[in-house]
């Protein structure tokens, strides 16, 4: 079956732990715009929600990097991170095993993937769902592309990732969900972190939003490193969605940048 | 030494171990008196000089309940004091440091906000 339902959004630690801190009004809109995404999922009556995320050392290491990766359990655990630290208690979350594996088989005859029955989440999952799922009574299909230990596989091969998971949505009977998380310019876990490149975000948004394929793949990583720090590695989980829902149009519900949150904020859907 | 923090970071057992005789729970690791010294302070700064990935490093500042703050400011510390990073993806990727990147991209830096 067709998506049911495609976006992305921010997934930045800070935006539950430190929101204390942050403006309030500013934390107040992003939460509101994290609310209206929520109400926009659960009107489409997912079955399931794949989770396109860009995870830090919770699970995959230098030992053994998958470039992409897909659970495939009938539950998960999270997040790894001090939950008093992250604002979220540790849970179980729901997955599918069986849809899983049937998304991951169709998603192999067109790009290679590595699957793992057992997956920790952390924030880079977690706080999408804590805003998006707040019950854990939706099942979730992790899916991660190495952001974080280069080298990476190149902006094409995420596109990729992207056509083939439409194509494995389209051929089960269940209504799958998918968004991506991650972050555009910041400088995440760094002594520059709180730093935002609001212009570099914003034409890049705009690319998203326009479904550019040509000007979202000419992005280098040396280049973006220098202009947005190495969190923009994590434009891939855009892209990969972008390339999902090929042809559609993109709205970009809120941004806004909030150092304390150490990213632009971004919550955003595809119209479908 | 990522290798020890990646399975800290994750592993509640790993991390029982650790709080109750941290130099014991480097055992079976290959680490230098430095590293060792580094992550049973633990010593932040440090860390991030040898290389030790800054998401890696965040989650056992995390462990730690060191305050975000106060996290930021011991790497910043630690490269004050022990020089640029060692090795890793901000060394690979030219990690500048916050000011020098300011002024090349000519812009303000706006993490005063978040401070």
């Amino acid at each position: 079956m067709p998506l049911v339902f495609a976006g992305v959004c921010s997934h930045a630690p800070g935006i539950v732990g430190r929101a204390d801190q942050a403006d309030v009004a500013a934390k107040d809109r992003l939460y509101g715009a994290f609310d209206d995404m929520r109400r926009q999922l659960e009107a489409s009556e997912p079955d399931a929600l794949i989770v396109v995320a860009a995870e830090h050392f919770a699970n995959f290491f230098m030992n053994n990097m998958p470039s992409f990766a897909m659970g495939m359990a009938d539950y998960y655990e999270g997040p790894i991170e001090n939950p008093e630290w992250l604002g979220i208690e540790k849970t179980k979350i729901p997955g599918n095993r069986s849809l899983s594996e049937r998304l991951i088989q169709k998603v192999m005859e067109r790009s290679d993937v590595s699957y793992a029955e057992e997956w920790k989440f952390d924030h880079g999952i977690m706080v999408p769902l804590h805003f998006l799922t707040p019950s854990y009574d939706l099942p979730i299909v992790p899916a991660n592309i190495n952001c974080q230990g280069p080298p990476l596989a190149p902006l094409h091969r995420a596109w990729a990732f992207g056509e083939a998971l439409r194509e494995a949505a389209e051929s089960v009977p269940e209504r799958i969900a998918l968004i991506g998380t991650g972050g555009i310019s910041h400088w995440p876990a760094t002594p520059d972190s709180g730093k935002i490149n609001e212009e570099w975000d914003r034409r890049f948004l705009d690319q998203w939003s326009r479904c550019d394929k040509d000007a979202m793949l000419s992005y280098s990583d040396n280049q973006s490193y220098l202009e947005a720090g190495q969190g923009a590695f994590e434009i891939r989980t855009f892209i990969t969605i972008s390339a999902a829902t090929e042809g559609a149009e993109g709205t970009v519900h809120f941004y806004e940048p909030i150092p304390i949150f150490a990213v632009g904020c971004t919550i955003a859907t595809v119209n479908l | 030494m990522q290798k020890f923090l990646f399975e800290l970071n994750r592993d509640e057992d790993v991390q029982s171990r650790y709080a109750a005789d941290r130099r014991g729970a480097l055992t079976g690791f290959d680490l230098s008196d430095e590293e060792q010294r580094a992550l049973t302070e633990p010593d932040i700064g440090l860390l991030f000089h040898l290389g030790v990935n800054g998401q890696i490093l965040m989650h056992f500042a995390a462990l730690h309940s060191i305050e975000w703050q106060d996290y930021l400011q011991q790497m910043r510390d630690g490269l004050d004091k022990h020089g640029p990073v060692r090795e890793g993806v901000y060394a690979v990727t030219g990690y500048e440091g916050v000011q020098t990147h300011s002024d090349r991209l000519g812009q303000t830096s706006n993490i005063e906000n978040g401070r």
